[in-house]
């Protein structure tokens, strides 16, 4: 069949002792971060995704700042905030076409909604009251994943079911500078390259994997140069340089959609706050070293080019500050709302059919939630229990 | 061996092995259903190590029967991906001890897609396990690893020990919407059971067990590759003047209570018989199961036979740690016959 064909590399195949020279320099990412912003290059950038860009922005800081005030009222159970990282998250949605799937980590509920999904399911897992809230199907979006580095073998897997069956559909997976030393990282890339799946694997490199640096998390040039050893291109790029990592995210799609095989993007970018609302950041890192990111912050970064090309105006400025908080107001008022929770739902999606076994359990809850109806205390003499 | 649930002997009947009934069964439900993809190490050219895949590339194409890079949670990982994608993926694992790669995989999403989704996310993934010992293999390959399973919600956990039943059962098994660990007792791929070829069929539901010998005096509850011992303990049984019943459960989970329970409350006496290390193994389950159920039927305690708590022998060891027709028969001397 075609559609296993791969191309290998020179030298790829064992093939006997005589092997040609390898030549790895295709696969080498950019020796510095790609960047847009700032150079002579952003004059060619498309006003209207400027434009576009800024407002996304702009909601995902706010959506940010909304959802950590979430967690100190009590509305969301713990927040992973991806406040300075938003040019990432809200590329990765963009670069998106409808059927492409996004494979997100829980750091990610932002690309999650810009993808378009509602912002109270996507922090359904967050507030507690179900683990997804959203239905993947709707907007091709996989749950937010907890364990680390675990939905990229996923990306992979379905991208290389939609290839075999001749569909059109790319999937993105984001992972984090600590998730690359999880083996699901390594055996994903390998198998993405080696089925040539289309698949593009972005890698969010804040700086930090809850507290530990980089510097001891991998010793490579740079994450993305571990795209060699897999036998796809790496592409470095300036996380906090919106266009820019629309761009690289852009082309790696469009690399996979056509056949071209897998991508692995590093964007280089920084946490700023601390790895959720219930960590500490000023154990392990300095003041000085966030407030020098707070100079190179995406959203700062994007209004220099727009004031530069006079693309941002009051009007487009309110606009898009307007309908940030008129997302945040809503969400606070539905986020305030009591979720309705049914104790049963707890024995409805184990299996397709339940077993005899959860039937009974169920129907001791069920017997258990009636006496609290009542208000009346559970007899316990008459308890049939699991014995029956 | 004689089966309960095989169908009526006809001229079509002839020897198989458990291997060709599986191999069987993954061919026609890759002919009925172009959804249903195999992969793993080796499935292809080679046809397993065992040679259950054995032909299934030539047929199929490479596409349907994938030989993947050497990666356990790689290839339980994609599968994922594949059943989201509308696949019915069926992963073989090499061998029981090298499954064990895979475990995050199956523990923080296989068995919990559906569940976290709301049902929207079914996995209908089969991942074949060989397991057991009694082959004479060297360390890492005679685990028996159901107990891991079996206490995770969200797997069906079922395990042949007939050739029918490993046919049958299969086919369930990739016809299924959950995902199923299938155990395929190594010891049992060469034996041969008249097996009808002509009509194979499905075992469904799964989660019923089978009375594979009946007998009024005690009940020996086992599955997996101790069956042949338990009816071998049977027949040799006969000697001390017990007539012993033989509970084949072919399914850990769903746990089939009502035909275990019944079998007990007849005969009043039981004992489980499984390879795996006794404590917090399968039997400790079904001992708690039935006594639960099964109290004032009982003459004696529910007693075990079962592996050594120790890693797995090396093979010129290994027979003084499986279940032997003596250690059943002890066992079943120990059922407390002086008090009736």
């Amino acid at each position: 069949m075609t559609v296993m064909d791969q191309k290998p590399a020179p030298g790829h195949r064992h093939g006997g002792p005589q092997r040609p020279p390898i030549d790895a320099t295709p696969l080498l990412p950019e020796t510095e971060p790609f960047r847009l912003l700032g150079t002579p290059d952003a004059a060619k950038i498309d006003p209207a995704l400027l434009t576009e860009l800024y407002g996304q922005l702009v909601r995902g800081r706010r959506y940010n700042r909304q959802a950590t005030a979430l967690t100190r009222q009590g509305r969301l159970a713990v927040y992973p905030s991806s406040t300075g990282q938003e040019a990432c998250e809200v590329a990765a949605a963009m670069a998106l076409r409808p059927q492409d799937w996004l494979f997100p980590s829980y750091r990610d509920t932002l690309a999650v909604i810009a993808r378009g999904v509602d912002p109270v399911e996507a922090l359904t897992l967050l507030r507690g009251d179900w683990h997804t809230g959203y239905d993947p199907r709707e907007h091709h979006v996989a749950p937010l994943s907890t364990p680390l580095a675990t939905q990229l073998p996923h990306a992979v897997g379905l991208a290389h079911a939609a290839r075999l069956q001749g569909d059109d559909v790319v999937a993105l997976a984001m992972v984090g500078d600590g998730g690359t030393s999880e083996g699901d990282f390594h055996e994903a890339l390998n198998f993405a390259a080696v089925w040539n799946a289309p698949v593009v694997f972005l890698v969010q490199n804040n700086g930090f994997a809850i507290s530990v640096p980089l510097d001891k998390q991998s010793a490579a040039p740079s994450l993305a140069h571990k795209a060699v050893g897999y036998g796809m291109p790496g592409r470095l790029v300036d996380g906090n340089d919106a266009p820019a990592v629309h761009q690289v995210l852009t082309e790696a799609v469009e690399r996979a959609r056509s056949g071209g095989g897998p991508t692995l993007v590093e964007a280089v970018t920084y946490r700023m706050e601390a790895h959720t609302n219930a960590d500490d950041a000023t154990r392990y890192r300095e003041d000085a070293e966030v407030e020098a990111w707070r100079e190179h912050d995406p959203i700062t970064l994007l209004e220099r080019e727009l004031n530069g090309r006079g693309l941002l105006d009051d009007t487009t400025r309110q606009a898009a500050e307007e309908a940030a908080e008129k997302m945040a107001a809503d969400l606070r008022e539905r986020m305030n709302a009591e979720p309705l929770l049914d104790p049963m739902d707890l024995f409805a999606h184990v299996y397709a059919e339940q077993t005899p076994q959860l039937r009974e359990q169920a129907a001791m809850l069920r017997a258990e939630l009636d006496a609290e109806h009542d208000g009346g205390q559970t007899d316990h003499t008459e308890h049939a229990g699991a014995g029956s | 061996m004689s089966t309960a649930t095989a169908p009526a002997p006809t001229t079509a009947r002839k020897p198989a092995t458990m291997a060709q009934a599986l191999n069987r069964a993954l061919r026609d439900a890759m002919a009925e259903d172009p959804a249903v993809h195999v992969l793993g190490e080796d499935v292809g050219a080679l046809g397993g190590v065992f040679r259950i895949t054995d032909g299934l590339t030539k047929e199929f194409g490479e596409t349907r029967c994938t030989d993947t890079p050497l990666a356990e949670a790689g290839i339980l990982g994609a599968a994922v991906g594949m059943a989201m994608y509308g696949l019915r993926p069926v992963v073989e694992m090499q061998f029981d001890a090298f499954a064990y790669p895979s475990f995050e995989q199956l523990i923080s999403h296989v068995a919990k897609m559906r569940n976290r989704t709301r049902g929207a996310l079914p996995l209908p993934i089969t991942i074949r396990v060989p397991y057991g010992g009694g082959i004479g293999g060297v360390e890492h390959h005679s685990d028996s690893s159901e107990a891991y399973y079996l206490h995770t919600p969200g797997l069906h956990v079922v395990t042949p020990a007939t050739v029918g039943d490993a046919y049958g059962l299969l086919r369930a098994a990739i016809a299924s919407d959950d995902p199923v660990v299938f155990l395929e007792p190594k010891r049992l791929y060469w034996s041969k059971d008249d097996w009808n070829a002509d009509e194979p069929a499905a075992v469904e539901p799964i989660g019923r067990a089978v009375v594979r010998r009946p007998g009024r005096s005690a009940t020996l509850i086992t599955y997996g590759p101790s069956l042949p011992v338990c009816l071998e303990a049977a027949e040799a049984a006969k000697e001390e003047g017990w007539d012993l019943e033989v509970l084949d459960l072919r399914s850990l989970v769903p746990f089939d209570d009502e035909t275990v329970a019944a079998a007990v409350r007849r005969t009043g006496r039981a004992v489980v018989v499984h390879e795996s290390a006794g404590f917090g193994g399968a039997g400790a389950e079904i001992a708690a199961r039935v006594t639960e159920r099964c109290f004032h039927h009982l003459e004696a305690p529910v007693l075990r036979v079962a592996g050594f708590d120790i890693p797995y022998p090396p093979p010129m060891l290994e027979r003084h740690h499986l279940p032997s027709v003596d250690r059943i028969l002890d066992a079943v001397g120990r059922l407390q016959w002086e008090a009736r």
